[in-house]
């Protein structure tokens, strides 16, 4: 009985997902510094391509790209978020909090500095290729350090460390590149969605779709994981597959984002938590799907706060996702807290 | 047992990155049998339990489950014959009591885990055997240890293993959860024969509850017995090292340190009319000493177990005239006699009159002695 129960709320809880997301697309579309109408929209997005109006160059070339990059790359992180929360058995791990983010920037900001003193341009491939080495190389400093202590908020100080030591080499830097073309570096070392070209989107967007497959085909041994590592092994889980496919692709996911849009705060470690309250449950096949949508709205709403809030000053994207992210990190920690003292 | 063994161990050696702990493990097991492991702490139960099931390497020997060695097993097949209840402590997210027990069927679902109705009926099944069919829909995480115990016991179940390997599964459980679980294993064993092997801390229940005993301390394993051989007081004594205090097999009870000392009172018992004041002797830790008892008396082995010396006498015999002098000289030696109550036993009625005409003091309680 209560079976079916869970199974309406899960069913519920996507509708309602959609939903937002349909509405935020809309929204996302509509509202800027030139009103276009709904209806004026949907005929230009059915054009299927710029027709030489203003209306349609907008929406072409600066909303809709925005957009998908929000949608996308909001999915793409909770979902990375996920993943990273299920390996260290902690929910307040994110690509962020850990530094993971940080690691993926500097090797990226390197990347860009070098990469234009001997090459016009420095092409996106290059850039994702230092977004995944930079993301992996502190995922490794961070399982060092992880095996070590075994402490939820000892993990999240160590993340917060190595990024900041990332953050530091990074601005120092860009702080002595004062090239003109590495002046657009500093505002994506803030993260932003916008000025994303479509090539790059479509690529970025492959790499998610596939690394969000296999996410979601590996829903199984998840599950199992999350008794701990003993009984996943027991039930039959190759624990040292599973270990490396989690870790790679949470940090091809993270990678994206950062290539694209630069670091973005909190929606790593808020999405899925939120999800799991909404479904009630942590089965990951429903969580997987559930924060991809979720965070992509998360994303998609954050982004229209960000340029709409102070225009025609831009908010960077992580001013707004901490605002709304940080809180649900600290409710975490404080909920975790007195779960332990009344156990 | 004419069964060929469903599990076995041959010269194996366990211990911690390729530090050898114990060595020279060799264990057979046939369907529907219970091994327990006993020992003291930090001896090494754990350590064994952990590699039969895989999850530590064996130094060297091996693991073998229906013959075959436990690496050669297909993980997903393996499972299907080995389940484990750990000691670590499990605390998932948002998961209710069925989820967690419905974990078990995972080597039986398919790519994405889904529960086929057969799964379904299984898992209910086994929530009812554990009795724990109630709290199906509660969070894992809200409800006791005990119902949390039955919840692991029942995932573990749901494998439907041939083996079934717990790592002291009853520790921290009370008495009531203790006697169910142990019955589920007993029923287990029995019924879906298959076999158990589990570690314990309470020895006075591995007598009741296994077939065959492991005794483990020391570098080289002991080959198990069957229970009534491995427990002897000595044995159980040597064991875990028991220099004060004792463990009294006959009555699963244990005793604690003797209290030492020029014995101050004599204490005249008998048909377990002593008992309480060998324990109130006990605790107040005065030296003491007992007789004239029976050796098939029920309180014979504590007054051995705490009194400095007793005086006793053959079973079902009565106390010849050399065996009386013995008392009187020690209630004389004490100073002072304790009655457990006014008319004495059979065997020590004259000591009382004894006692009296060489006006020793007598009491009838313990707490008189203190003034």
């Amino acid at each position: 009985m209560t079976k079916k129960l869970t199974a309406l709320r899960a069913g519920l809880v996507f509708v309602l997902l959609t939903l937002a997301l349909i509405v935020l697309l809309v929204l996302n579309v509509n509202i800027g510094s030139q009103p276009i109408s709904p209806l004026e929209v949907l005929r230009i997005v059915l054009s299927g391509g710029p027709d030489g109006s203003p209306e349609s160059v907008i929406i072409w070339k600066i909303r809709m790209p925005r957009l998908l990059t929000a949608l996308v790359l909001g999915g793409a992180l909770s979902v990375s978020g996920f993943l990273l929360q299920t390996f260290f058995r902690n929910p307040i791990a994110g690509p962020y909090v850990l530094g993971i983010s940080s690691g993926a920037k500097l090797l990226v900001g390197l990347v860009m500095i070098y990469g234009l003193r001997f090459f016009p341009s420095v092409p996106f491939w290059a850039q994702m290729a230092a977004a995944f080495a930079g993301s992996m190389l502190v995922t490794a400093l961070v399982l060092l350090f992880s095996q070590r202590v075994r402490s939820m908020t000892t993990l999240l100080v160590v993340g917060i460390m190595i990024g900041s030591v990332c953050n530091a080499i990074t601005d120092f830097f860009v702080t002595f590149a004062d090239d003109a073309k590495v002046a657009n570096l500093h505002e994506w070392t803030l993260g932003k969605f916008g000025a994303v070209k479509w090539d790059d989107l479509n690529v970025i967007s492959l790499v998610v779709l596939v690394a969000f497959a296999l996410s979601f085909l590996l829903s199984k041994p998840i599950s199992a994981y999350r008794l701990g590592e003993n009984y996943a092994r027991s039930m039959g889980v190759n624990v040292k597959l599973f270990r490396v496919a989690l870790i790679g692709l949470s940090s091809v996911l993270s990678a994206c984002v950062t290539a694209l849009s630069g670091p973005i705060s909190f929606v790593g470690v808020a999405v899925p938590h939120m999800t799991k309250l909404f479904f009630g449950t942590s089965r990951p096949s429903l969580i997987i799907p559930g924060s991809f949508l979720l965070g992509g709205a998360f994303c998609m709403g954050c982004d229209l706060i960000a340029r709409t809030a102070f225009a025609p000053t831009e908010l960077a994207i992580s001013t707004v996702t901490a605002v709304f992210g940080a809180p649900v990190v600290i409710a975490l920690m404080i909920s975790r807290q007195r779960r332990r003292t009344d156990g | 047992m004419a069964d060929k063994p469903v599990f076995a161990a041959e010269k194996l050696c366990v211990g911690y990155r390729g530090k050898a702990l114990i060595s020279g493990i060799d264990l057979s097991l046939g369907r529907g049998q219970i091994l327990a492991l006993i020992g003291p702490n930090g001896a090494g139960k754990s350590t064994i339990l952990k590699t039969v099931t895989g999850q530590l390497p064996a130094i060297s020997g091996k693991t073998l489950i229906e013959g075959r060695a436990l690496t050669q097993w297909p993980r997903a097949e393996l499972a299907r014959k080995l389940a484990v209840v750990l000691t670590e402590r499990v605390q998932p997210e948002m998961m209710t009591c069925f989820e967690v027990a419905a974990m078990g069927r995972y080597p039986y679902t398919g790519r994405f885990g889904a529960l086929s109705s057969k799964d379904k009926d299984v898992v209910w099944d086994t929530l009812r055997r554990v009795q724990a069919d109630d709290i199906a829909d509660r969070d894992f995480g809200q409800i006791s240890d005990g119902q949390r115990q039955r919840i692991l016991l029942a995932r573990a179940l749901c494998q439907q293993p041939e083996v079934l390997v717990l790592d002291e599964p009853t520790s921290f459980l009370d008495i009531h959860n203790k006697i169910e679980l142990l019955d589920i294993l007993l029923e287990t064993a029995r019924v879906k024969r298959t076999a158990v092997i589990l570690s314990l801390h309470e020895i006075d229940l591995a007598e009741k509850v296994a077939d065959l005993v492991m005794c483990v301390k020391g570098e080289r394993a002991e080959a198990p017995g069957r229970a009534d051989e491995v427990f002897t007081d000595a044995h159980i004594k040597e064991l875990y090292g028991l220099d004060r205090g004792s463990y009294l097999v006959s009555r699963g009870s244990v005793e604690l340190v003797k209290p030492e000392g020029r014995p101050r009172v004599f204490v005249l018992g008998g048909a377990g009319s002593g008992l309480r004041l060998y324990r109130e002797l006990q605790k107040k830790r005065i030296p003491f000493c007992a007789g004239i008892l029976c050796k098939n008396d029920m309180e014979y082995e504590v007054a051995r177990a705490l009194a400095q010396t007793v005086v006793s006498a053959g079973a079902f015999e009565t106390a010849d005239e050399e065996t009386k002098r013995r008392a009187l000289k020690l209630m004389r030696e004490c100073g002072a006699v304790l009655a457990a109550d006014r008319s004495g036993n059979k065997l020590n009625a004259g000591l009382l009159e004894a006692a009296r005409q060489h006006k020793l003091k007598i009491l009838f309680s313990a707490g008189e002695l203190e003034e």
